[in-house]
């Protein structure tokens, strides 16, 4: 019987056909992603790695809901001229409790793996506001309507459970402090910064928008573009130590 | 009342009262207005179930009538109407965008009108609400024609036509809104998520039962494609999205998977939503369509079937390659390339089996626009294949990733081949479906080749040349070893190009819109073809 005479059960049997289909699609996938589940070298060890804020991920679901992945990669890749022009490649690690990651595919606009700390408060607000204003030949879209808009705190302590339930390690203080970590941390002057800081180790707490009252979600915003790629010291990071 | 009547009246019922309640005690008002949709929905549909079961005959419509099968193709008309809809919507939405970034006051600065809106709303109207019709509609087709046996199912058919459209429904809006995962191409959230899978798995099972009870001893080529897309989309779609919602009267979910593995689970489904979606489902209509347009048999069975072996192996593993110099470990970028470049070889293979099909009948590009489209499609997409394996490769994926390039590269085969295979598969669909001799006007068809070819060729070339312009600008540097662009000089490099790729997208949408007129000329005065429509019967039914 030849090999073409052998195919027919195949042509001739939907279920062998189906079954067929599933075994050969399933094996590209279990080995390449099975392995990054238990390979120790996926994930480097670092310093410095943390859970986001309640203010950082109120802000960072403010960055997914606009769709800014689809202009700014958040992955520095190692090489010359984006280090140079980004900062230090971007980690794993930096990544570990991204829910979604987003590293985005496509850099309309520049790389944010390390955008945190570069610019001034004023700077992005007046940005996000009007692009243009700050950067003529910019293409991206304004966002006034963020400084208009209340940040929901009231859910927070919700967002941070349904984190720590994918596997997000918030502990139960970081959890019951959720609401009040997010006002204290977009109105310094009237909350416990200390237990802050405390909770989320190199958290920088300020008026993100500027303005008195209710954390807007530009607060949120700023204060999650604020942070990105701050966290790990590359100073005191050994690459010798994770080669991958 | 056929059980399925009554199962699905129930079914509806249960999710109106469901959805009344989401609606009322919803927590954000994009999830109220989507559980309102659901809940009108849901009435409409039980209304609809109890109306046919009033109208129809006691008796369901025969499988076989005088020993000829009596198809159903009632669905596929819906499906392929609501192809041409979504695909000259999805079309607007992307001249839009493009339009945007070339000129960023058209934003308006409002949230539903950002372009980090809008894009995914052009992905998915042109990939899943444009392509995804035609794929259901042509394999509703095709599989009850090459199996000779009615469409397995009563109201099952209509449950995946009328459910997957409103899924998309529910997609888009969602996206206007701000309701979204941030998975490209996977951003539906967890409720649309859900009920794409209930209609996913009865579209597989129509299609798997019509299969089971055909009268032809061997399962045509095309049904394989076909089936491999329906149960490998099925597969990605479970892996990529399983997430948890912060509450289930919500629309906020949190993805189950973090960091490097939903990286790699992303770009695993999303790769294959390329490789399946809009490969091995339009390699069917490629493996139906154009032998009978050409009234030639296929090339090559032998081929076919390395083709349809290799291809579905191999493309699952070249996910990898949209994470190159990224964080995920070198093994799997290694692999993932290693399988993109050896994938080019049964992508040629298809490409020769589809073109070589015309052996005898080249003489039919000249007089028959149909399957001039058909063929040049094909031709593109042996194009896509040959530049998706190239930019795979790491050092040219090091300038050609995060720029146009992609854009233009994806864009070629969308438009190139998907969007031509398409339009072919409908000019050839909506004659049969409506019983007409042929399409109202040939001509047209050969203006909307043209005009929508030179809009491909003015798209691609464009980003092909901002692509490679802006990725050689952005690792440019001076003789003293500085960089020689800030970014936002390479963001201003690329407006002309923005501007020649708009008016390319705008040709193409030109090109739809002479097709919709020219296929709704076909339907209203077109002459019937009495020769088909006498002896078969399938047009005397009744519309259920």
């Amino acid at each position: 019987m030849s090999f073409w005479t052998r195919h027919q059960v195949f042509e001739k049997n939907s279920i062998i056909l189906i079954v067929g289909i599933l075994a050969v699609i399933a094996v590209g996938g279990l080995v390449e992603i099975t392995p990054l589940f238990y390979l120790k070298s996926t994930i480097e060890a670092v310093d410095g790695i943390r859970p986001y804020t309640p203010l950082e991920l109120a802000g960072r679901n403010i960055y997914v809901r606009e769709g800014c992945y689809l202009c700014h990669s958040q992955m520095v890749r190692p090489l010359r001229d984006e280090v140079e022009r980004y900062g230090h490649y971007s980690l794993a690690a930096e990544s570990m409790y991204d829910h979604p990651f987003q590293w985005g595919s496509k850099r309309t606009g520049p790389d944010l793996a390390r955008v945190g700390a570069k610019y001034s408060d004023e700077w992005h607000v007046a940005h996000l506001v009007d692009p243009r204003a700050i950067v003529p030949q910019s293409v991206m879209p304004g966002y006034p309507f963020l400084a208009q808009a209340a940040v929901d705190a009231s859910t927070m302590a919700a967002h941070l459970r349904t984190s720590r339930a994918v596997g997000v390690p918030y502990s139960d203080d970081q959890i019951a402090n959720a609401v009040a970590d997010l006002k204290t941390q977009a109105d310094p002057d009237n909350g416990d910064v200390d237990g802050l800081t405390k909770r989320y180790p190199k958290a920088v707490a300020r008026n993100f928008d500027g303005k008195d009252g209710m954390p807007t979600e530009m607060d949120a915003l700023v204060a999650y573009l604020q942070m990105l790629g701050t966290l790990v010291d590359f100073k005191l990071y050994n690459e010798k130590a994770n080669l991958r | 009342m056929t059980p399925g009547e009554a199962g699905l009246s129930a079914l509806f019922a249960a999710l109106a009262f469901l959805c009344l309640a989401g609606t009322a005690m919803a927590l954000d008002t994009a999830f109220a207005f989507h559980m309102m949709l659901g809940c009108f929905a849901s009435l409409w549909a039980l209304f609809a179930i109890l109306d046919r079961y009033y109208d129809r005959p006691a008796a369901l419509p025969p499988r076989e009538i005088n020993g000829r099968p009596n198809y159903n193709m009632a669905p596929v008309k819906f499906s392929a109407v609501m192809s041409v809809f979504w695909g000259i919507a999805g079309f607007a939405v992307g001249l839009i965008i493009a339009c945007q970034l070339a000129w960023p006051a058209l934003n308006f600065d409002l949230p539903w009108t950002s372009f980090g809106r809008l894009r995914p709303l052009h992905t998915s109207a042109v990939i899943f609400a444009f392509g995804g019709n035609v794929l259901i509609a042509t394999s509703f087709y095709v599989v009850q024609k090459t199996c000779r046996a009615r469409l397995a199912g009563d109201l099952a058919p209509w449950f995946v036509v009328l459910g997957y459209n409103f899924f998309i429904l529910i997609a888009g809006t969602g996206y206007l809104l701000g309701v979204t995962q941030s998975k490209e191409y996977a951003e539906p959230e967890w409720y649309a998520d859900l009920w794409l899978t209930v209609v996913w798995v009865t579209y597989l099972l129509v299609f798997l039962m019509t299969l089971v009870r055909r009268k032809e001893p061997h399962i045509y080529v095309a049904n394989w494609f076909y089936l491999a897309f329906i149960v490998t989309i099925a597969v990605l779609h479970l892996g990529n999205n399983p997430a948890l919602p912060v509450s289930v009267l919500g629309s906020k979910s949190y993805i189950a998977w973090g960091g490097v593995q939903d990286a790699m689970f992303q770009w695993w489904y999303g790769h294959n939503a390329v490789g399946f979606f809009l490969t091995a489902g339009f390699l069917a209509i490629m493996y139906y369509f154009i032998p009978k347009r050409a009234e030639r048999p296929v090339y090559s069975y032998r081929l076919s079937i390395i083709h349809f072996w290799a291809i579905i192996f191999l493309y699952i593993w070249a996910g990898p390659h949209h994470l190159h110099y990224t964080a995920l470990p070198d093994w799997a970028q290694t692999l993932g390339m290693t399988f993109s470049i050896m994938l080019w070889m049964p992508s040629w293979g298809g490409m020769i089996n589809g073109l070589m099909t015309l052996s005898g009948a080249w003489d039919k590009l000249r007089t028959d626009p149909v399957l001039r489209m058909l063929v040049v499609s094909v031709a593109f997409y042996g194009m896509a294949t040959f530049e998706g394996p190239l930019m795979s490769i790491k050092v040219v994926n090091s300038l050609s990733h995060y720029t146009d390039w992609t854009i233009g590269h994806v864009h070629s085969g969308a438009l190139g081949w998907v969007g031509f295979v398409s339009f072919g598969a409908l000019y050839c669909l909506v004659p049969w479906l409506w019983d007409r001799k042929g399409l109202y006007s040939l001509k047209l068809v050969n203006w909307h080749f043209w005009i929508a070819t030179i809009g491909i060729v003015l798209y691609i070339s464009a980003m092909w040349v901002s692509g490679i312009l802006q990725g050689l600008m952005w690792r440019a540097y001076t003789s003293l070893g500085f960089l020689e662009y800030s970014f936002i000089e390479t963001v201003e490099a690329m407006h002309p190009f923005y501007i020649i790729r708009a008016l390319g997208g705008a040709l193409f949408l030109i090109g739809a819109l002479i097709m919709a007129y020219n296929l709704w000329m076909t339907v209203q005065v077109g002459e019937a073809d009495e020769a088909t429509a006498a002896p078969i019967p399938v047009a005397l039914q009744p519309a259920e």
